[in-house]
């Protein structure tokens, strides 16, 4: 197995604060990883960081080559989807538009139907609502369609920020499921970041614990979820 | 009765240009949320660049494609050089920095092309249009060239790729960043097409209003006005706006000349024309903020 | 119609959650941390401020009134056409100093304070002409004016915010020569043609001229004004106000009566600027729709941006940059043309634009900002 993404020593900051203090991790090609650790603990600012919405300090290889330099926009477009917390769901365009999106970056319009198709097909809901206001969608249909709209840039790696965050445990569910589909169907790396530890252990291969800022374990998820003091100390269930 | 008919007629002509400089401020204030005050004189310094290529001999609208596209350029420039360093600054600092462009733009263009007043033509015939005196060629002209240009926008917006990009730069900077879209270069490109709306709608009233550094300031205010009345967040709704407060200008002049003459008593006509864009700003702004079409935007503490 | 108690509720769930949000901000800041970029610093270092402006306005008043006794008398060193240019300096500044209550103090943004000048200046010349007021009276008449004016403009104006405030005050500062120019007040402003004055001769025979004697009066209008605005800012309601313009909701949660003091602000920042109107009137001798359009707004704000919207000096250094730029920007910029050998004529206002966009990068807070900030460094050294 190769990495897709190495990163050593990620510094962020806000403003002059120092938020993470020289996160390391790496992840696996074809791989589920999960970031976990408490509120406040620096998993939201991680994945920040390595799109390049804060300033950062330290190195990120994505396939190999740096991306530490370049911006959120140049990451997006080798591959990078990231999801983020609260979904960023361009509530004023419809469904559709939302999509479609993602088409800004790319020039085959013909493989962009069949991705929308396929898309669909994860989320017939969507389907559904395709001319609809994306506002006027519930929690869980908005998280769906920003994993959709992610999905639309045909990425290699895929970021979720807590996409559990104020969803009933049903439709939670759901979204675990067809992540889980997307990722060895699509063959989609992912990393996750999640308060549920439980649920994210569930659906993940390895795991990194982290704690204000820094990497404090990291294992594979199935050691992870057995380990009384892991779960006790950092976890809390 | 017909007068009344002249007068909603002559309301739509100006309101056509009315309506595109709501648009053009409209379009900078979705994307940044700033209100440009140097809009007006913006569309006037293009409007003295189509003079100036009209006087070198150009055909009308030629120099107006150019005119525009050099307005176009500018707005870019404005944007990538003076506000972008200015990203999160306080409203003053940016009121402050629209203020400053006002006053170059506007001493420019006196100082390049004098202060006198010039006769700007049509490009439209002469003619009384179909025998009626109801309104004449150059005012169908002009609504018909606006509406012609904001049709083109918004098929622009709504069918194209580049335009949905702008839309979600405008909407969700963050998102649309997280899909690839160069949102710094949306915002420049927002500036650069309301600069050049600036510059058709410029080139649209010269020959009504005449050509000086000051046409623009009463335009800018009811190009205000028009963008307040539909929804200063809606760009439909500030067209239709545009067009309102065009046609309320016009009827206020009218009934006010009516009054006069039946009861001999002066109480408002042309003279008080921004005092009615000023009761309009005024009571838009503090009774219906978010206009007639516009969705209230709730700030974030 | 909410009751006040429902108000209070609001306003405190409001702080709960402010403090909450802060509270993650700590921990996990929101992503869009802008980076440092210039911005209007208004957060000027008060009480080194007001001790400064405690020193210095006794300093400047000893000065220049000292400066009558060396320099004046009639056929004096300084001319009287010198004497009216100190005059309008300070004149100036008194504007400048009332959109600086508004602006840097309050954090409201005007943009038509034009409007309030012309007020106090047509309140004194109306006065003066069709009833024979003395001058000195129309001061007073002048100020409770523009109190009343400022404060009902500034009553819709609470509703408003930044770039909309801005755009009420703008539409304002456009309209006023033509709502001077109106048809039914045209009895009382003279319409188009406006009113002409006659300066007011030096009372009790004193040997002065009516420029020195008018300098003199203005000079302790402006002591009074920037003693007054101090002694305002110093006080608890000083406080309140300032507490306005950089907490909002945490003012408002602390039981202040933010509308009240937002609009209160307004009315005193207008009787400052009228005050400066009616004495410009008085000195200058004439007031006309044209000179109080869009451009003197423009004025009063490049004033105050140039000498620091939160500094009491600053007004004066405003004051004199408006003065002087009005005075001598047309020969300025003529000479500048020359010495650069530009095709075209320059015009003062691109002069004006230029600087304000420069100092909103260079020195966001102004000249005396700028200045006091220079000072610290070098201390620092």
């Amino acid at each position: 197995m190769t990495a897709i993404l190495e990163v050593e020593g990620l510094k962020a900051f806000y403003g002059a604060s120092e938020a993470l203090h020289g996160v390391g991790f790496t992840l696996q090609q074809g791989g589920i990883t999960t970031i976990l650790g408490a509120n406040g603990a620096g998993k939201t600012t991680t994945l920040r960081a390595l799109v390049g919405m804060v300033r950062r300090e330290g190195r990120i290889l994505f396939d190999g080559k740096p991306i530490n330099g370049l911006s959120t926009e140049a990451i997006a477009r080798l591959g990078v989807a990231h999801v983020p917390e609260g979904r960023g769901t361009f509530t004023g365009l419809s469904v559709d538009e939302n999509l479609r999106i993602a088409a800004y970056t790319r020039s085959d319009k013909a493989a962009m139907r069949d991705d929308l198709e396929r898309v669909f097909g994860y989320f017939p809901r969507l389907k559904e609502r395709i001319g609809q206001q994306a506002g006027t969608l519930s929690g869980g249909e908005q998280q769906m369609l920003a994993i959709a709209r992610a999905l639309m840039l045909r990425p290699r790696l895929m970021l979720l920020d807590e996409p559990s965050f104020g969803l009933a445990p049903l439709i939670v569910q759901e979204i675990f499921r067809i992540m889980r589909l997307i990722n060895s169907e699509a063959k989609v790396s992912v990393l996750l970041v999640e308060q549920n530890a439980a649920l994210a252990l569930n659906l993940a291969t390895e795991a990194y614990v982290l704690e204000t800022g820094n990497v404090v374990m990291s294992g594979r998820a199935e050691d992870v979820k057995n380990d009384e003091g892991i779960r006790r100390s950092y976890l809390g269930y | 009765m017909e007068q009344l008919l002249q007068q909603i007629a002559s309301g739509l002509a100006s309101g056509a240009i009315y309506a595109c400089v709501a648009l053009a401020l409209v379009m900078i204030f979705t994307a940044t949320e700033h209100l440009n005050f140097a809009q007006g004189e913006m569309a006037m310094f293009s409007t003295y660049l189509c003079w100036q290529l009209l006087q070198w001999g150009l055909g009308f609208w030629t120099a107006l494609a150019i005119a525009a596209g050099l307005s176009f350029i500018i707005g870019v420039l404005i944007e990538r050089i003076i506000l972008r360093p200015l990203q999160g600054a306080s409203a003053l600092s940016v009121v402050v920095v629209f203020i400053g462009l006002l006053a170059i733009f506007h001493s420019m263009a006196g100082a390049i092309w004098s202060h006198t007043i010039k006769t700007f033509p049509s490009p439209f015939p002469e003619v009384a249009f179909a025998g009626s005196g109801i309104i004449g060629a150059h005012q169908i002209g002009m609504v018909a060239v606006t509406i012609l240009m904001l049709s083109a926008l918004f098929a622009f917006f709504r069918f194209t790729t580049l335009g949905l990009a702008m839309r979600a730069a405008a909407q969700n900077p963050t998102s649309a960043r997280l899909v690839g879209v160069n949102v710094d270069w949306m915002l420049a490109l927002g500036w650069g097409l309301a600069a050049a709306i600036g510059a058709v709608a410029g080139a649209m009233v010269a020959p009504v209003v005449y050509l000086e550094p000051n046409m623009m300031s009463s335009i800018l205010l009811y190009g205000f006005a028009g963008a307040l009345v539909g929804g200063i967040s809606s760009p439909g709704g500030a067209v239709f706006g545009g067009f309102l407060v065009g046609v309320l200008e016009n009827l206020v002049a009218y009934f006010g000349n009516l009054t006069e003459k039946m009861f001999g008593v002066y109480i408002i006509g042309n003279g008080e024309k921004l005092s009615v864009a000023l009761i309009i700003v005024i009571t838009i702004l503090t009774l219906k903020p978010a206009g007639l079409f516009g969705h209230v935007i709730t700030k974030r503490v | 119609m909410s009751t006040p108690l429902q108000k209070t509720a609001i306003a405190a769930a409001q702080a709960v959650n402010d403090l909450m949000r802060k509270g993650a901000v700590a921990v996990e800041p929101a992503p869009a941390a802008p980076a440092a970029t210039p911005a209007m610093d208004v957060a000027t270092d008060a009480p080194a401020m007001r001790k400064r402006s405690r020193v210095l306005i006794p300093a400047l008043l000893v000065l220049a009134a000292g400066s009558l006794v060396l320099f004046g008398g009639k056929g004096g060193l300084i001319s009287d056409f010198q004497y009216l240019q100190l005059s309008l300096i300070l004149v100036y500044a008194i504007a400048v100093l009332g959109l600086n209550m508004l602006t840097g103090f309050n954090g409201q943004i005007s943009l038509g304070h034009g409007a309030f000048f012309a007020l106090g200046a047509y309140t004194a010349a109306v006065m003066i002409e069709h009833y024979n007021l003395n001058y000195l009276a129309t001061l007073p008449a002048a100020a409770v004016f523009c109190f009343i004016a400022g404060y009902l403009f500034g009553l819709p104006a609470l509703r408003l915010e930044g770039h909309y405030l801005a755009l009420a005050t703008f539409a304002l500062a456009t309209a006023v020569p033509q709502i001077l120019k109106y048809k039914h007040i045209e009895g009382l402003t003279g319409g188009v043609q406006g009113i002409n004055l006659i300066k007011p001769e030096a009372p009790f025979k004193l040997a002065l001229s009516s420029d020195q004697w008018m300098y003199l009066v203005v000079l302790a209008m402006a002591a009074l004004m920037f003693w007054l605005a101090r002694n305002l800012l110093d006080s608890r309601p000083g406080r309140a106000i300032m507490a306005i313009r950089d907490q909002p909701l945490a003012a408002l949660t602390m039981g202040i009566n933010t509308a009240h003091y937002k609009a209160t602000t307004f009315g005193i920042s207008a009787l400052f600027v009228g005050i400066a109107g009616a004495l410009h009137a008085i000195i200058f001798e004439y007031v006309s729709p044209d000179s109080y359009a869009f451009s003197l707004s423009v004025a009063i704000l490049v004033g105050a941006v140039v000498g620091g919207i939160a500094s009491l000096p600053g007004a004066l250094i405003g004051g004199a940059f408006v003065q002087v730029i009005d005075k001598y920007a047309d020969a300025a910029t003529k000479q500048l043309t020359a010495m650069v050998h530009l095709p075209i004529d320059l015009e003062p206002w691109t002069i004006y634009g230029i600087l304000l966009i420069t100092l909103v990068y260079v020195m966001p807070s102004g000249v005396a900002g700028g200045l006091a900030q220079l000072k610290a460094k070098w201390k620092r050294r």
